[in-house]
């Protein structure tokens, strides 16, 4: 069925969407344009189902996800689910909906690490990015909390044109709250951050200044902070190797119960998600048409397909070939050897200060 | 990143901190370590010095009891901990005590 060896992978990971709803309205979402309702979420027990089903598959940790989690009442409920079912719970949030007291009740359930967005170490700016007054001042407040309680916490920082010059505060803001690591994100340019792209591309230079600058602070910080830096691909000569390859280490479930192989997947045309509402977690990963779409490397074309990267970086990401090239198929074009590369060189330069289109809910 | 040379103190008492967590996983073939957003696989060795990590025992204890239990020579194990601990330390998978 693949030609990886020939034996399924095990998955590691399971980024649980329990909610598209957000009070943010970050330019950059990595939600799809089009959001799943509230009156279509899983409830609190299929949740659970589905955490039991995906340790018994392998999964060691279940990263809480959104839109923002904390907008679901019954979030205790689903973080002591996942808990019982013996994975390793972490909550990635905006924090803006959550108090010190609601923490302490999750804590309780058995959360194991938090992850909180900041949009800017400048608060004003910050604020401006998520769509929301005061959001900045929120968040800094709950990090302090979650390390208070003794749970490690990590800050992410998703980084694009308007910050991309403060890298430097922004661990050093990180470091002040108490983090233990921080997360240096570029944008990459999916869903709303697609729409954005011209008013959040960053220029060549800013990124390599950026990029230098995560080195230094790792040799300043080193054993105080880990910084974490998620590349920005329009600027790379080879691919990443999206979600450590197609239906390999991890699974994304919506807030429906849809079962996809990466956040993005639903943007490729023709691809058949399955529910688990109607089928286990098992069968999905073994056999869905949507995992074996692109598992292994048999999809492959040139120039992938004789790539000595290949299994390296599996020809990068699905989504990214198809929103760029219109075949899911293709190389990921921001790899130097794919004929389109010529392509993102020229968006890459399509820089326009236009105001944001907002993620709206 | 091992730093060679490196010094710990014997009177440590190494723990897994809050959100590090050593478990075995049959599906992922071994011993694993879960830590904020990263899991990583542990040999033998690694599995063997962690499981003494409660935070009860000094560093040089779990030396000792190393170098007793596979009688090994107590300099060689007494490297490789301080080479693993201080590593984990660094990433700040390991609170020193």
């Amino acid at each position: 069925m693949t030609s990886n060896g020939g034996s399924l992978p095990a998955p590691l990971g399971l980024l649980a969407e329990l909610t598209h709803r957000c009070p943010l309205g970050c330019p950059y979402c990595s939600n799809p344009v089009t959001l799943d309702r509230r009156d279509d979420e899983l409830d609190a027990s299929m949740w659970g189902r589905v955490f039991r089903e995906a340790a018994a598959l392998g999964v060691l940790q279940v990263h809480l996800s959104g839109g923002e989690p904390a907008a679901r009442r019954d979030l205790p409920e689903i973080v002591k689910a996942a808990r019982e079912a013996g994975l390793y719970n972490n909550l990635i949030t905006s924090a803006v909906g959550l108090t010190p007291q609601n923490l302490a009740v999750l804590t309780g359930a058995g959360l194991d690490h938090v992850q909180i967005s900041i949009q800017d170490s400048d608060e004003i700016s910050a604020d401006h990015i998520a769509g929301y007054k005061g959001a900045s001042g929120r968040k800094r407040a709950i990090a302090r909390e979650v390390v208070k309680l003794g749970l490690p916490l990590t800050i992410n920082m998703v980084v694009h044109r308007a910050n991309i010059a403060r890298v430097e505060p922004m661990v050093e803001l990180a470091l002040s709250l108490g983090a233990s690591r921080v997360e240096i994100a570029h944008v990459q340019y999916y869903g709303w951050a697609l729409r954005n792209r011209a008013a959040l591309m960053p220029t060549r230079e800013q990124v390599e200044k950026a990029v230098r600058q995560v080195e230094t602070l790792r040799a300043r910080y080193h054993g105080q902070i880990v910084i974490d830096a998620v590349v920005p691909d329009y600027y790379a000569r080879f691919p990443k190797p999206c979600v450590g390859g197609w239906g390999r280490r991890s699974l994304n479930v919506t807030p429906a119960g849809r079962v996809l192989p990466c956040h993005a997947a639903e943007v490729i045309p023709g691809l058949e998600f399955w529910n688990v509402r109607e089928h286990s977690l098992a069968d999905i990963w073994r056999t869905s048409p949507a995992f074996l779409a692109f598992r292994g490397t048999d999809w492959m074309l040139e120039p992938c397909k004789s790539c000595v990267r290949r299994d390296q970086d599996f020809g990068g990401c699905r989504c990214q070939a198809f929103l760029l090239t219109g075949d899911a198929r293709a190389a990921d074009p921001v790899c130097h050897l794919s004929p389109q590369h010529a392509l993102v060189e020229r968006l890459a330069a399509a820089r326009e200060d236009a105001s944001y289109s907002y993620r709206s809910s | 990143m091992d730093q060679p040379g490196r010094q710990l103190s014997g009177s440590a008492h190494p723990r897994l901190p809050r959100g590090v967590r050593l478990t075995h996983s049959e599906a992922q073939g071994g011993w694993v370590l879960l830590a904020p957003e990263r899991v990583f696989k542990a040999d033998a060795i690694t599995v063997e010095i962690l499981k003494r990590c409660t935070g009860d025992a000094t560093l040089d204890a779990i030396v000792d009891d190393l170098a007793k239990t596979f009688t090994a020579p107590r300099e060689r194990i007494h490297a490789d901990v301080v080479n693993l601990l201080g590593s984990l330390a660094d990433k700040k998978l390991l609170e020193l005590g």
